[in-house]
């Protein structure tokens, strides 16, 4: 409990995670609510009100990466080991802190997201969370959030460099996992695996045919369940943040 | 207590550290010193658990560095004034150093009193000078009143004052029976700092002694005399001393080999009325470029 | 020569130089010292011609900064050593500077030996230390072999061998005629540089004199006596009506005599000398003296334990 409290000090006496927290929510339920106030008068699906989510998970994992690569840039994480020589506990409650706290950042802005939505689409009959995938496609997001912050918690504390951490994790997932899919014969199966991909398969996975919007990334046709897919996901961003977990400890620091 | 034995690390092929034992008694102010790359930087890291030894190790009061549990409470190290958030203010970054030790929010507010900080406490420490900076860091070191605390050029960036009230503290905390470790450059003020000293030349012990036999090792003793029968006192010491003129205007002799009191009873018995008859001690400095000359990283040319 | 006069920087509301006036004499190391705060920087940013004043004038060689037709060849300054573009290298960067005041590269060169940074000349100076950093301050300030020379805490990130190797360096620019001004908060350091000193406190002159004199008139002059017969020997200097009081290793430190005096008195009585010794205050001691009340931030000798 006293190492979460060291973290939580460390994280709120800084500006940068305000900053991001409140961009991951404007970002989200902002976009959202342009999109609801114009939707075109058919009852706008559950979906629709979610999938504004990736630009608030992008900017979550760069304040996820921030939260280690500036204790780097400014020297404190020589303080941090000082005071906690075993290395592993301030890391694992820094995750703690972050990832709970990022997925609360999910929770806020999907349900922001829908709440808006439910009072500015103009048919917003089919907003109503009936189903249990209707609550996955909502609440799933802070599930999302929080394992994407793992991932870049364990990016940034392998790569060190703010600048580094944060392009090799836009890079990846805007870039990379669609630019896989021209590879030729096997693009488009090894973009079933990549890992963002898998993620919002998870959100937006197995809905009602009809009520995919237009645009709204690919619908669940993955090897794998929704449930299967964020399970996939969390499992890589663990291993990730495992090895970064055993890179410091043994790393000089 | 800071005990080292055997230790070494290299870094790929470069060693920076090399076999090197030494200890830091407690009661004292230890001098940490040698040129640049000796690897003093790399040695006060290993005593920290930062950097892991290759082969070797060193204890903290008889313990490895990483295995306290609470080690604010018994060591207090500055390292580098800068590694404080620059958005962070004085008092959360003191505050998360004491929460992770378990230390009262109490004692955050004792050490910047301590300081001199109080005023500026909710400041970003971005904002600070050097000097404030180094305040701020020394703060941090007495957190958790630990009894072995180490400094890495503490009074950089402070102001006279600064320095003057680092030295003093220092020697109090050295007086309270604490093992204070300085590592410094500055040979004039460590002169006046540390009892004993432990120099390291790549990465190899040079010398641990106290800073009196150091320089009396490394350099010579002379005595300035100064007499109104000076031509006198010359005769009667040639063959005994060597002389050697004073570049002073005033005259004086310099003489090596012998003591002053030697001199004394010199004059005194063949009736010469001496002015001045001063023992001149070596500088620290002398001394440690006597000892280091091998050892230096870049030569400048002259 | 660097002449200020009736200097003043106001900055809003805060008066940072106030009504400074001192000279910097040719062949000599000048010691400019003061607390925190006390203006030296703006006094030295002034003197270059990087801040204006508000009032009163700073000349060098009789001239303002601004009005110096190839101000390199003429003044030489290094006030921040971490003034350098980190990516481009020592070499490229004392090029430009040349270049500038139409020096030759072959001055470069030169300037790089001087400092011992040649072999790394072709580095970026990003990666230098800050002793490599300061070295190449010196050299850029050496570029136009000026006759005037302004250092910030030159020994700032040096070790033992570069601080004695600067004192050395600027002894020896002195000894060539040169000007040159020193600022540092190093006092023991300066004790040994500087020859004459000017203090500031609060952006007002406090004292401007050679280091002797200011160490003279502001700490106590004491004499070191050892002896065989240090009680006759004390009773008499008693007797002489000078201060005498003894320390616990038996010797005397006697006040208001000088260290003739007494020896006189001893060998006219026959008393023999072991030491004989006088002892002169610091720079520091005097430096505090003068200073007590102009600094900054006052840290308390508080209690460390708990």
């Amino acid at each position: 409990m006293t190492l979460l409290a060291v973290e939580r000090i460390k994280l709120f006496s800084t500006r940068s995670p305000w900053w991001c927290m409140l961009l991951a929510l404007g970002l989200t339920i902002g976009i959202t609510a342009i999109i609801a106030a114009n939707w075109d008068g058919s009852p706008m699906p559950v979906l629709g009100a979610v999938f504004t989510h990736t630009f608030g998970l992008y900017v979550i994992m760069v304040m996820a990466a921030l939260a280690v690569t500036t204790e780097y840039r400014f020297g404190t994480i020589k303080s941090t080991f000082q005071a906690v020589p075993d290395r592993i506990s301030p890391m694992i409650a820094k995750a703690v802190v972050v990832v709970l706290l990022s997925a609360l950042v999910g929770l806020a802005s999907s349900f922001g997201s829908w709440g808006l939505s439910w009072l500015l689409a103009e048919d917003n009959s089919d907003l109503a969370l009936t189903t249990a995938n209707d609550w996955r496609h909502v609440a799933g997001v802070g599930l999302v959030f929080a394992a994407g912050a793992l991932l870049a918690l364990g990016v940034g504390a392998l790569v060190r460099q703010t600048a580094g951490a944060v392009s090799i994790i836009l890079v990846f997932a805007l870039v990379v996992e669609s630019v896989i899919a021209f590879i030729p014969n096997i693009g488009d199966d090894i973009q079933k695996w990549m890992p963002f991909t898998v993620a919002s398969k998870f959100i937006f996975g197995d809905p009602d045919a009809s009520a995919i919007p237009e645009g709204a990334g690919p619908p669940a046709i993955g090897e794998l369940s929704p449930w299967g897919s964020f399970g996939y996901f969390a499992a890589i961003a663990l291993a990730i943040y495992i090895i970064s977990l055993v890179v410091v400890k043994r790393r000089d620091a | 207590m800071i005990e080292a034995t055997g230790l070494t690390k290299h870094y790929g092929r470069t060693v920076a550290v090399d076999d090197l034992s030494f200890s830091a008694q407690p009661g004292r102010v230890t001098g940490f010193l040698g040129p640049n790359g000796a690897g003093k930087s790399t040695t006060m890291r290993m005593i920290l658990g930062l950097d892991a030894p290759t082969r070797g190790k060193v204890t903290v009061n008889g313990q490895d560095y990483r295995s306290l549990k609470q080690p604010l409470r018994v060591v207090g190290a500055l390292l580098d004034a800068k590694w404080v958030h620059p958005n962070r203010s004085a008092r959360a970054h003191l505050q998360w150093l004491a929460r992770s030790n378990r230390l009262p929010d109490r004692r955050v507010d004792e050490v910047l009193d301590m300081v001199g900080l109080t005023q500026v406490a909710k400041r970003r420490a971005g904002g600070f000078s050097l000097g404030m900076s180094q305040r701020l860091g020394i703060a941090g070191t007495l957190l958790g009143d630990p009894k072995v605390l180490l400094f890495d050029e503490p009074v950089n960036g402070l102001d006279p004052e600064g320095i003057l009230w680092i030295r003093q503290f220092m020697h109090r905390l050295a007086d309270e029976g604490r093992t204070v470790f300085v590592s410094s450059h500055l040979l004039s003020e460590m002169a006046q700092t540390a009892q004993d000293l432990v120099v390291i030349g790549r990465g190899k012990l040079i010398s641990q002694t106290s800073t009196a036999q150091f320089i009396k090792d490394a350099t010579e003793d002379t005595v300035r005399v100064r007499s109104p029968q000076l031509d006198r006192l010359r005769e009667l010491l040639d063959g005994r001393a060597r002389i050697a003129e004073a570049a002073a205007s005033d005259g004086a002799l310099v003489v090596h080999g012998v003591e002053a009191s030697f001199i004394g009873e010199l004059a005194a018995s063949n009736g010469i009325t001496l002015h001045e008859l001063s023992p001149q001690l070596g500088s620290l400095e002398e001394a440690f470029m006597q000892l280091t000359k091998e050892s230096v990283e870049y030569h400048a040319a002259e | 020569m660097i002449e200020a006069v009736g200097l003043t920087k106001r900055y809003g509301k805060t008066v940072a130089v106030d009504n400074l006036s001192f000279t910097v004499e040719p062949g000599r190391v000048t010691g400019f010292l003061g607390p925190n705060g006390a203006g030296k920087s703006t006094t030295m940013r002034m003197i270059l011609g990087l801040d204006r004043p508000s009032a009163g004038k700073v000349l060098i060689d009789g001239k303002p900064y601004a009005q110096l037709d190839r101000p390199l060849r003429t003044v030489g300054a290094l006030l921040d050593a971490k003034w350098v573009h980190p990516n481009r290298s020592a070499r490229a960067h004392l090029q430009w500077l040349a270049k500038s005041n139409g020096l030759p590269d072959r001055r470069v060169d030169e300037v790089l030996d001087l400092v011992g940074l040649t072999k790394v000349a072709k580095r970026r100076a990003g990666g230098f230390s800050l002793g490599m950093s300061q070295r190449l301050g010196i050299a850029g300030a050496l570029l136009g072999d000026p006759k005037v020379l302004l250092f910030d805490e030159p020994v700032n990130g040096l070790d033992p061998e570069g601080i004695l190797w600067i004192r050395q360096f600027m002894q020896g620019l002195a000894a060539e005629g040169r000007t040159v001004l020193v600022s540092s908060h190093l006092l023991s350091e300066m004790a040994l540089t500087a020859q004459d000193l000017v203090v500031i406190g609060r952006g007002k002159l406090i004292s401007q004199s050679s280091t002797t004199e200011f160490v003279e008139r502001s700490t106590e002059n004491t004499v070191r006596v050892r002896s065989p017969h240090a009680d006759k020997l004390g009773a008499m200097l008693v007797d002489k009506g000078f201060t005498v009081r003894e320390d616990t290793d038996g010797s005397l430190t006697v006040s208001g005599a000088q260290s003739d005096e007494i020896g006189d008195i001893a060998a006219a009585s026959g008393v023999v000398l072991h030491e004989l010794s006088p002892q002169r205050g610091s720079l520091e001691q005097a430096f505090m003296q003068l200073t007590g009340d102009s600094v900054e931030y006052h840290a308390e000798l508080a209690e460390t334990g708990k």
